[in-house]
């Protein structure tokens, strides 16, 4: 078995060459770092549309030449046209969704430390990998194409509701960009299955000698069950999609009835139903949002636990809240439709089924406090990202038993409410569970340091900032503002609310310069930053047995055996206050079930 | 000119933090120790600033209740409003009371258990009775919102069907609002979108004698305290039918007619003497006049609020609650279908 090992490693040495290195890579650590860095460059794109918007809404009848510069005919005399104001609401949105919080986050650290923390050489198919890079690689190029053509991208919402997605008349950014939009989501989707089987088959089938389930870091359980989510949900939006492609381009009329439009055109279409794709979108866009959330939240549980010196709280627990999570999500996706026309009845039925994630929700957040308690707390900007997405977790959750609520949810729905709970709960905490990651792990993907300090920077302003946008937009929407309006000011009801939108683009402003705190951080220390040593954190999964620079087969030796879960961390008895999991078991220490 | 010198900031900003870094670098040369190891002095600062940045938080959270509780919906204007706004105040105390008890203890033990030389952490992994308390405490409060919430919505959306609620159709269609009287047969004549012809905006069928006394109409009436049922349909897109101050909301979908009932209880002319109301239309008009602007007078608005083009967002219609009497007075004015053609 080893000799083996040794030898399929050394036969892997010779035969890397530039392209094989670092473009066509099959090693998992190079595509992780792929993932991530272009995911870092669609967050900036994504954060930048943001900004210009948020220029909008704050500061409506104001010209800005920025913006005639950046959007050109979009932006007349520096005043955004409002179809570029949806569209960039709308790509805003898909970036930020699919291509920054899911394949940033997932494709990042389910490549880099699925092998890593299982103890395998590399991913079950290093080649399927690798195409599940590339096409995800192609499908952000499309996308951000899509941004470049005549009538402008996709503007419908990141939802794209037929009929007004699926009717270039109903607006120009139901034209080409639309199109190009559903391409790059079908590649997307490809990239995303081909990534979720290759981690499930990894996990299940790769994990080294004693790694029984009950010992992998929870990291992995929920990059497990994400990945399982994926191949269930991804699916279904793409025969949404396809569907969504026939009407628009084959005469099909799946989501399309008796419609004429404003100019009078009569359209032939009959039958169909815009509200069977409103079904099928979220049939994948609520489970989605776990796919964004669970790596988060493992991501954080592995940082929280290690930087707290502290074994993590009910260990049992955490596992069974993230199975139950990922099955409540595929049944409560009516939630987003209380007020769509579906049938009370079903209502309720929701209702009931997306009320109860509050449960499970609660004990992670229970069980992370815990961690705390008692701890010897090492605050690296990691540990700091990953207190404030429990922070935001909280917040957010507690916004959603309002809006699961249908009856509550008749007055809010699609209202800056809404904006507000699911920036916080999804968006803040995946990005928080991001940066978390990056900060931790950067010295296993580069090995160097990433600056503390400026780390400390970024933590704190983006931490206020991310509050300072997202904790005044509840009161907007209790104040009845929809969302996905170019200006509040076509009704005067809404005067007074032209503060709390200066305040919030402001915060927002303010965040985004920390991101480039962050930006510069990142690169500069990847080539200057301090040497990392092997275990910068003193953290106990397998990872940090691998030596600094990175090697094709991750061990040069033997794959290490496991002896113990991932958290004994200040396990009395011990000399050290953290015992990796390779370390054998002492004769006075009992297998513990946990 | 603003380019050239956003790119002088940047770049000077960028050299600022390159300078800044290498101040880091060297001092830890200088100093052998390992700057970029979390120190004692960082755990003890960041540690404090968590605290003060959560109390910091917790006072700006009441003071945002203060500052901005009043920009908020006034008190419905409608029965089943008041049942929805119930709730809401006792789900929302709720899930505040779980936020200023959670969100501090958070950041107070971030700060209590920061990292000291020496110490160790407390080995404690599970605790299945501590566990089990809190799965089984959500458990009962949410078992109680939910009940309470999913009776409020069944009462909502299973009217009575004795009030034999006056029939009106909301029409939506880029970019703007259309409602139609059922008239005193109280049944809507049928419509579809093949109809549309001409004045005939709404596609209604002449021949259904149910069409005949039909009343189209932009804007909306509504006699207070009679039960009202809208059906809504939508021509091009979806639209949302949202009524804020009814706490009514409902799609607008092209190909479906879909429904809601509601009873107005508050006429607009009440409303507008509303304290709530009078105090942000004086506010709203002072930041009119500042920007020389007409003054507003208080009025129920429908609003669309599902995206649907690049005027959604002024796409609106005024809806007006009065006695029975001005009511009638103003519907006997509107023309009948039959009559219009």
């Amino acid at each position: 078995m080893s000799s083996t090992d040794t030898h399929s490693h050394e036969e892997h040495h010779h035969e890397e060459t530039f392209i094989t290195k670092w473009i066509f890579s099959q090693d998992h650590k190079m595509i992780g770092k792929q993932f991530l860095v272009t995911g870092i460059v669609m967050g900036l794109i994504g954060v930048v549309m943001s900004i210009l918007f948020r220029l909008q809404l704050a500061w409506p009848e104001q010209s800005f030449p920025i913006l005639e510069s950046l959007l050109g005919k979009w932006a007349p005399d520096g005043v955004m046209d409002p179809n570029i104001y949806l569209a960039l609401v709308t790509i805003h949105g898909t970036i930020m969704v699919f291509f920054v919080l899911t394949a940033g986050l997932s494709g990042t650290f389910s490549n880099l430390l699925i092998p890593l923390q299982i103890g395998a050489r590399d991913m079950a198919s290093g080649f399927l990998n690798m195409l599940s890079y590339w096409f995800f690689f192609a499908s952000s190029v499309i996308m951000v194409a899509s941004l470049f053509v005549e009538s402008g991208p996709a503007a419908a919402g990141w939802t794209v509701y037929p009929p007004l997605s699926a009717l270039p008349q109903a607006m120009p950014g139901s034209g080409m960009g639309m199109t190009l939009w559903l391409v790059s989501m079908t590649l997307f989707i490809v990239s995303s299955l081909l990534g979720s089987l290759n981690y499930i088959v990894t996990i299940l089938n790769l994990r080294t000698k004693g790694m029984s389930m009950t010992r992998l870091p929870l990291t992995i359980w929920a990059f497990f069950v994400t990945a399982i989510l994926g191949v269930l949900s991804f699916p279904v939006l793409v025969s949404a999609a396809l569907l969504l492609l026939f009407d628009r381009s084959m005469g099909t009329s799946f989501y399309l009835s008796d419609i004429m439009m404003a100019s009078g055109e009569l359209l032939p279409n009959q039958g169909g139903s815009p509200v069977l794709y409103q079904h099928l979108f979220w049939f994948l866009g609520h489970p989605e949002v776990y796919i964004i959330l669970l790596p988060a939240l493992g991501i954080t549980s592995e940082i929280i636990s290690t930087n707290s010196r502290k074994p993590i709280f009910g260990y049992r627990a955490m596992v069974g809240s993230i199975l139950a999570i990922a099955f409540l999500s595929f049944i409560v996706w009516g939630h987003h439709m209380f007020v769509t026309g579906m049938n009370p009845f079903l209502g309720a039925v929701f209702t009931f089924t997306t009320l109860l994630i509050a449960i499970p929700s609660a004990v992670k957040a229970f069980n992370y406090i815990t961690t705390l308690w008692k701890g010897n707390i090492q605050f690296t900007p990691a540990m700091l990202f990953s207190i404030a997405l429990v922070s935001t977790f909280i917040t957010g959750g507690l916004t959603g038993i309002i809006l699961g609520d249908s009856a509550l949810d008749i007055n809010v729905h699609d209202t800056y409410f809404v904006v507000a709970h699911f920036h916080i709960v999804m968006g803040l905490s995946a990005i928080f569970g991001l940066f978390a990651g990056v900060y931790h792990w950067y010295p296993k993907m580069y090995g160097r340091m990433l600056n503390k300090n400026l780390g400390y920077v970024h933590f704190w302003v983006t931490f206020v900032a991310a509050y300072g946008v997202f904790f005044p937009m509840h009161f907007l929407g209790l104040a009845g503002l929809p969302r996905r309006y170019y200006t509040n000011t076509a009704f005067p009801m809404f005067d007074n609310l032209a503060e709390i939108n200066v305040i919030i683009s402001i915060f927002a402003i303010i965040g985004f310069a920390a991101q480039l705190v962050f930006l510069f951080n990142f690169f500069y220390s990847i080539r200057r930053g301090p040497k990392a040593t092997q275990n910068p954190w003193r953290s106990n999964t397998l990872e940090w047995t691998t030596p600094v620079e990175h090697i094709h087969g991750n061990w040069p030796g033997e794959i290490p055996e496991v002896h113990r879960w991932a958290y004994d961390y200040s396990k009395p008895g011990m000399e050290e206050d953290f015992t990796s999991q390779i370390t054998p078991l002492k004769e006075w220490e009992e297998e513990e079930s946990h | 000119m603003t380019g050239i010198i956003t790119a002088i900031v940047v770049l000077l900003g960028i050299i600022a933090l390159v300078q800044i870094v290498r101040i880091f670098e060297i001092s830890r040369e200088v100093s052998k120790t390992d700057s970029n190891a979390v120190s004692e002095r960082d755990n003890d600062t960041q540690g404090k600033l968590l605290l003060a940045v959560m109390i910091i938080g917790i006072i700006g959270f009441f003071y945002s209740f203060y500052a901005w509780g009043g920009i908020t919906l006034p008190k419905p204007a409608s029965e089943h409003g008041v049942d929805i706004d119930n709730l809401w105040d006792i789900t929302m105390g709720v899930i505040i009371l779980v936020f200023l008890i959670t969100q501090p203890i958070l950041f107070y033990f971030g700060y209590k258990y920061r990292g000291i030389k020496g110490r160790k952490a407390t080995y404690y992994e599970h605790n299945n009775k501590l566990e089990l308390i809190w799965t089984l405490v959500p458990a009962v409060v949410l078992a109680g919102i939910i009940l309470y919430g999913l009776s409020t919505w069944v009462e909502i959306t299973f009217p009575d069907t004795e009030e034999d609620p006056m029939v009106v159709e909301l029409y939506g269609k880029q970019f703007g609002w259309t409602a139609r009287y059922a008239g005193e047969d109280n049944q809507l004549g049928y419509a579809n979108v093949r109809m549309i012809e001409g004045i005939n905006v709404l596609g209604i069928d002449a021949s259904d004698q149910a069409s005949v006394d039909d009343i189209v109409v932009t804007e909306l009436h509504l006699p207070v305290g009679r039960p009202v049922m809208l059906k809504f349909r939508a021509q091009d897109v979806i639209h949302s039918a949202y009524l804020p101050h009814f706490r009514v909301q409902m799609n607008c979908v092209p190909g479906m007619v879909t429904q809601f009932q509601f009873t107005p209880t508050v006429t607009t002319a009440e409303m507008a003497t509303d304290p709530d109301v009078v105090r942000n239309v004086t506010e709203i008009n002072e930041i009119r006049a500042a920007a020389g602007e007409d003054p507003y007078e208080f009025e129920y608005v429908l609003l669309c609020n599902k995206i649907c083009g690049a005027a959604h967002y002024n796409m609106q219609m005024k809806i007006v609650v009065e006695e029975e009497e001005a009511y009638n007075k103003w519907l006997a004015e509107q023309k009948t279908f039959a009559e219009s053609l």
